[in-house]
């Protein structure tokens, strides 16, 4: 199968284990949304999918071959594009440098070009900011300047920490929505990890809830949003 | 008002060389952390290179070439040799913080011992690429000659290739992306291991540049350039560390007031001028004088 497999994968910070044997996947075109409180092992999942943390075992494929062990930057060039938590732009840079930044290892540079243009069509308030500094941004804008800049980098595989952290409900929906029109438009491959789980959910194909380090209940993300359990357990809702 | 003129004119042309040796350290300070002091000593093998070169052709720019590329390799290769194997082995604890800086400093007292081995200890000197003698205005003579024009010109010349490097390329952009922030840089699929041995480099070719000129207008031993990492150093700090053009901007503010100390007060009062500027900075401004409201985020 192609597309983004998981297998039991564990990552240790030193003596605490901080995922314990995960194991999921998600189909190309997909949006994952990976659910799960504080502490859960939602942020140690993606760095350890991104090559960021270092895994302690298990094995990660994307589209048959093995990533686990692979640099960022090789990961990059592999279709695989990850926006870290906290809106990661790099404020003393300007905008324009920031999406540029996205495409620096690529050869094509008009195609790079072309992508920041195709970023710009898709938040037109970024085209007015070209030449600001990041650090003029609102929360929001530096959200969608970080997807932005991932985009440029023209991935089949984004991984997404938190975008909504911090954002009014407002702009939570537009980013959700983008999401959603991203992968719909441009077939992307999504892992989403939020602690907003009903916005999440409700854009996503697969949910995965986790707890603990571990793998607690997965499934269509519609049955997920369905199930009483689950949602007075980990939704809290 | 002549030895007004003067003063400034000498002052920016003292000024312009430490300003090469503070933005060597700060380069470096900006990708790794690390003060480096080892950069006088990687200063002092290039223009011990450059001096062999420039004593051999007779050719004073051909010796600079030379200096500019052992400072590249030099540098490339502390960071590559010597910072990578560091920050390998003393990832946690305080040894983390301290020991690449002790190690500069015995890298420091290595290449000078080395250097001594092979050259010897006596001071050397290299021809100047021009005349030492002042310009003559009317009936007077100031101190101010060709050779410190053509210092202000090769310093202004290697600002603006700087500048263009940092702020209209690829690899500029790389380099900033990667000392501002190294995960995200990373996440944008750059080496950024690689690009910060390319950020050495830098700085040690615009080290060797600094040792070239110091010594064509005085004479060159294993310790020469010690008082150059230490006014580079002031400069630095006086620009904030951080910042580029701070660096540059703190050195001619330096070497500007030494030398007014120089001609207006005494020699004597030089050196200590130089650390009174430091610690009136570290007091009133430890950011720097280019340090805005807030600071930057590590």
């Amino acid at each position: 199968m192609s597309g983004l497999q998981v297998n039991e994968l564990s990552v240790s910070h030193g003596a605490i284990a901080a995922l314990r044997g995960i194991s999921f996947s998600v189909q190309v075109g997909q949006l994952a949304a990976v659910i799960g409180s504080n502490g859960a092992g939602k942020t140690t999942l993606l760095r350890a999918l991104s090559g960021l943390n270092k895994a302690s075992s298990g094995s990660v494929q994307w589209n048959k071959g093995e990533i686990l062990g692979a640099r960022p930057d090789a990961l990059v060039r592999r279709g695989i594009s990850h926006v870290s938590e906290g809106k990661s732009v790099i404020p003393e840079l300007s905008v324009r440098e920031n999406l540029v930044l996205g495409g620096i290892w690529r050869r094509d540079k008009s195609d790079t070009n072309a992508a920041i243009t195709e970023v710009v069509e898709l938040f037109p308030i970024l085209g007015q900011r070209m030449s600001q500094s990041a650090d003029t941004l609102s929360g929001g804008e530096r959200q969608m300047l970080a997807i932005g800049r991932a985009l440029v980098s023209r991935p089949r595989l984004i991984l997404l920490d938190e975008p909504s952290l911090g954002l009014a409900p407002i702009v939570i929906e537009q980013i959700f929505a983008t999401l959603d029109q991203l992968r719909r438009k441009l077939g992307l491959t999504i892992v989403l990890v939020e602690q907003n789980a009903m916005s999440a959910l409700e854009i996503a194909d697969t949910g995965i809830i986790i707890n603990l380090g571990e793998v607690v209940a997965s499934g269509k993300a519609s049955d997920l949003i369905d199930d009483p359990a689950l949602r007075a357990a980990y939704l809290g809702y | 008002m002549q030895k007004l003129l003067e003063t400034l004119l000498i002052g920016i042309s003292t000024g312009s060389i430490y300003a090469l040796m503070s933005l060597a350290l700060v380069l470096v300070w900006r990708s790794t952390r690390v003060v480096n002091f080892a950069q006088a000593g990687q200063a002092t093998l290039s223009t011990y290179i450059g001096f062999e070169i420039a004593s051999r052709s007779e050719i004073f720019w051909l010796g600079l070439a030379f200096a500019i590329i052992a400072g590249a390799l030099v540098g490339a290769g502390v960071d590559y040799f010597f910072m990578r194997v560091l920050f390998k082995h003393a990832i946690s604890g305080p040894a983390a913080v301290v020991a690449p800086v002790i190690a500069t400093l015995g890298l420091l007292g290595l290449i000078r011992s080395i250097v001594g081995l092979i050259w010897g200890g006596e001071f050397k000197s290299i021809e100047a690429p021009a005349s030492k003698d002042g310009f003559t205005i009317g009936q007077t003579t100031i101190p101010f000659s060709a050779l410190n024009v053509l210092i202000i010109a090769t310093v202004s010349l290697i600002l603006i290739t700087l500048a263009i490097t940092f702020q209209r390329t690829n690899l500029g952009l790389s380099l900033r992306a990667s000392a501002y922030a190294p995960e995200i840089a990373q996440l944008a699929g750059i080496k950024t291991a690689r690009t910060r041995t390319i950020g050495w480099a830098i700085a040690g070719a615009v080290g060797g540049v600094a040792g070239m000129l110091v010594t064509s207008y005085n004479f060159l031993s294993p310790y020469s350039l010690d008082l150059l990492l230490v006014f580079g150093f002031i400069a630095a700090v006086i620009g904030g560390l951080e910042s580029m053009v701070g660096s540059v901007i703190g050195a001619l503010v330096l070497g500007i007031g030494l030398t007014f100390i120089l001609n207006y007060i005494g020699t004597s009062l030089v050196f200590i001028g130089g650390f009174a500027v430091l610690i009136v900075v570290l007091l009133v401004k430890p950011d720097g004088i280019m340090a805005r409201g807030k600071t930057r985020r590590a």
